[in-house]
This record gives C-alpha cells, structure tokens and sequence, in this order.
C-alpha cells in the first residue's frame, strides 16, 4: 500500500524560532504510527498540519499524493478525524454528541448503549475519550489522528484505549498517534517516526 | 419661565467649579491620589464644551451642510476608542468603523424615513451621538468578549472544527454570547427607564422647560432607537469579529492558538 501521508521539508514557524524545522516524512496508509518525542518537539504541531488546523509555513503536506491544501478543508477534515489530548464533550447528551448511529457506534468504542442517554459531561474520562473516538467515527473517516489519546487517562482507562485504537487500525484505519511515551509507541504501534529535538 | 434654558451664564457655571472644588478637597483628605485626574477631566470637559458648544451653534444657525462632518468626526472618534478595546482582534479599527457606522447610519436613517425626527441638525446631532456613543460600547463589548471567549475555549472551538464543522458553526455559541452580551445593557436600561434614571434626553427636555408628557415620548423613542442601533452594532461586530478570527479556511487565527506539546 501507499503512503497515506507525507511531510516535504516541512517548517512551522514559532513566536521567535521555528517550532518545526525541514520536517520530511511518510505515513503510509496501512496500520498505526506512532509519532514519537520529547514534549517541545513539535509533534502536535505535525499532527495538526494532517488536518489543516494549522498550515506549514514553508513546504506542504500531502494526502494521497496531493497536497492538502488542494482539498476542500471540510471534506477532507471529515476523513481525517482528529481526537485530542483532553476529551472535549460538547453540551447534551451523548447520543446529542455521537449522532444517529450512536448504539452502532458505542458498541464499537467498548462503551455501553445505556450511556447514549447520559449528559455527556457526567462520564469519567475515559469513557469520554472513548465517546470523541465514537464522534470521530461517525463522520466515516479513513483516517485518525490521536494525540496523546492516553495521557489523560489511569493506568485501567489506558490499557482499554490502548486496545481500541490498535483495533481500529487492525481494522483498516489510518491511524497516526502522537505519544510523548516510546514504550507506548513502541508496544502499540506498527512503526514509530522519532521525532527527537530539533 | 422656570426653565433653565438660557438661564444660565458664564458665573453661574463659575460658581457650579466650587463643586468641583469640593472634589478636590475629598480626594486630599482620603488621599486618592485624584486631584490631577480630577483637574484634567475638569479642564477637558470645559474645553470640548466650549468647543462643542461652538460648532453646533455654527451648524444650527445655518451651517446645516456641515451634520454630516459632525456625525462623521463622532463615529471617528467612536472608532478610534472602540478599536483600541478590542486591539487584540485583527482589524479592530474596522470592525469599529462598520459596526458604528451601521448602528448610525441604519437608525438614523429609519427615524428620518418615516419622518418620526425632522431632518434638521438640532435632531440629527444629538440623536446621532446618542447612538455612536452606545454602538461604540457595544462594538467593544462584542469584540473583546469573542476575542477572550475563542481563545479561552480553544479545544472546544477545535474540537468542532475537527468534526468538519465550518468557523460559523463551529463559534457560534461563544458568538451568540457576545452578541447577547453587547445587547444586555441597553436592554436592562430601557427595563427600568424612569424608575431608577431619569435619562438623559429626558432629563434635557424637562431642564429645559418641556412637559413631561412630551419629555417622556422622546425618551421613547430615544430607548427604541438605541435598542435599535445597539441590536445593529452587536449583530455587525460580532459577524466581522468571527470572520477576523478565522482564516478563510476555517482555522482559529495563529494569535489565539498558543499550541504546546
């Protein structure tokens, strides 16, 4: 299979010094990456270039051989899920948050269905990271960016998430992680982009 | 007559400094440190007075062409302080500008169609300033809260982007906070009109020997007017101030995104 992403020199710049300096890498389209480095590095930066929640300053990121500014962002945030560090609930119930497949979709993330009816701000956090996997996956994407998905969640919380994600990699997702954490990069992952300082 | 209008001379207004005087003397007793504030406001607002003063004595003895350049150095002047609350927004200045013009221009403009105010420089002044001086409060209200409320929510606002939501969809609820925000005070002032102020135009009519009965239909429509014009000012503010937050691809502006990982 092909790569699914790649960065082409790719710079970032900062308040004063670049964040991202001449970044170049491929993703390809099969599996789990994991992005790996010390905090500082610019990985959630890279990860949201993938997105477009931010743009490079100097050279481009593509997307199935195209650049992805040539996608219409919408559409192309559609299928290219991001799921951040801290779960973010919106107001409502989690049905309200996950949409109309939401049994479906609950049953998938490992949660129970009876959760749908609850305020989505009274579930622990793990089962609200759990419910923003399920959000992202109703929009159908092919691809999923996770940064630090488990770094707010306890050691229980953590292994269940762990194995979602490896999961839905197996079952045919993009997925790329940003971790700050080798062991989990390298227990998790298919490969691992070290991202190191700059 | 019992009014006070052209009753009062240049003595009479020399003697109401001893007011001031007084100010004076509490702030060096408590020691607010007030005393030079106090001088400057004083000699400030007795020389824009004068000037004031002045030009519309100029505008209402004939020199009607001039009302527009009137308006128009007030919604400048409205500009420039409403820009500087919200300088933390892009183009602030602009967005100022239309909001007040807006505001101004749209209520005016109704009030003179329907023929409720006449068109004449002793109406279109103070009506006018009226307005500029409110829509300029409520364009940095609108301005400052979006500013403060996108950056501090950031993940949220994120999150919907991330979900392919478009920036309108995805501020929308921190934009209808500002707009309301903007709104409230205009809307609790004309709540309790009369009972606990008298307002200003009313309180001018009445100084100046009207009946209260005709006092109280201006203030009317001076309420409904500001109501009006506020309502404009907000809805103007708060549509440019999302679309100077954004990028035109939907992403949160680089100033309100401080990433850290």
């Amino acid at each position: 299979m092909g790569d699914r992403f790649e960065y082409r020199n790719v710079r970032v710049d900062g308040d004063s010094a670049p964040i991202i300096e001449s970044f170049s890498a491929r993703i390809p389209a099969d599996g789990l990456t994991a992005m790996v480095g010390p905090s500082g590095a610019g990985k959630t930066t890279l990860l949201r270039l993938l997105n477009r929640l931010d743009d490079p300053d100097a050279g481009e990121v593509l997307l199935d051989g195209r650049d992805v500014r040539s996608y219409d962002v919408l559409e192309l945030r559609r299928r290219v899920q991001y799921v951040g560090q801290v779960p973010v609930t919106f107001p409502g119930t989690v049905a309200a948050n996950v949409g109309p497949e939401v049994e479906h979709l609950l049953a998938r993330v490992g949660l129970d269905a009876a959760l749908g009816w609850r305020d989505a701000d009274r579930l622990s956090v793990g089962e609200a990271q759990r419910m923003c996997l399920a959000r992202a996956l109703a929009r159908h994407p092919e691809c999923l960016l996770l940064d630090e998905p488990t770094s707010a969640l306890d050691t229980i919380a953590k292994a269940g998430v762990e194995g979602l994600i490896r999961s839905l990699a197996d079952e045919g997702l993009t997925v790329v992680m940003v971790t700050h954490d080798p062991r989990q990069a390298s227990e998790l992952a298919d490969r691992v982009l070290d991202i190191g300082l700059r | 007559m019992n009014d006070l209008s052209g009753r009062i001379s240049w003595a009479d207004v020399g003697l109401a400094l001893l007011l001031v005087a007084v100010a004076v003397a509490i702030s060096r007793m408590r020691r607010t440190g007030l005393e030079g504030d106090i001088a400057v406001a004083t000699f400030r607002s007795f020389a824009q007075l004068l000037a004031v003063g002045f030009v519309l004595d100029f505008v209402f003895g004939g020199g009607t062409a001039l009302t527009p350049v009137v308006l128009l150095v007030m919604v400048g002047t409205a500009t420039l302080t409403s820009g500087a609350r919200g300088k933390r927004v892009p183009g602030a200045y602009w967005i100022a500008a239309t909001s007040v013009s807006a505001a101004a221009g749209g209520t005016l403009g109704v009030l003179l169609l329907l023929g409720i105010v006449p068109a004449a420089p002793r109406a279109a002044i103070p009506l006018g300033s009226m307005i500029i001086s409110n829509a300029m409060n409520t364009a940095s209200l609108v301005m400052r809260r979006l500013r403060d409320d996108l950056g501090a929510h950031r993940r949220e606002v994120e999150a919907h982007l991330s979900l392919g939501e478009t920036a309108a969809e995805a501020s929308a609820s921190w934009h209808r906070t500002a707009v309301r925000n903007g709104m409230l005070p205009i809307v609790d002032q004309t709540k309790v009109v009369g009972l606990v102020a008298l307002p200003g135009a009313m309180t001018g009519m009445l100084l100046a020997g009207a009946s209260p009965s005709s006092a109280i239909k201006l203030q009317m429509v001076v309420m409904y007017m500001l109501l009006g014009g506020n309502a404009f000012a907000a809805l103007v503010a708060g549509r440019l101030t999302v679309s100077r937050l954004f990028t035109s691809d939907h992403q949160l502006i680089r100033s309100l995104r401080r990433v850290s990982d």
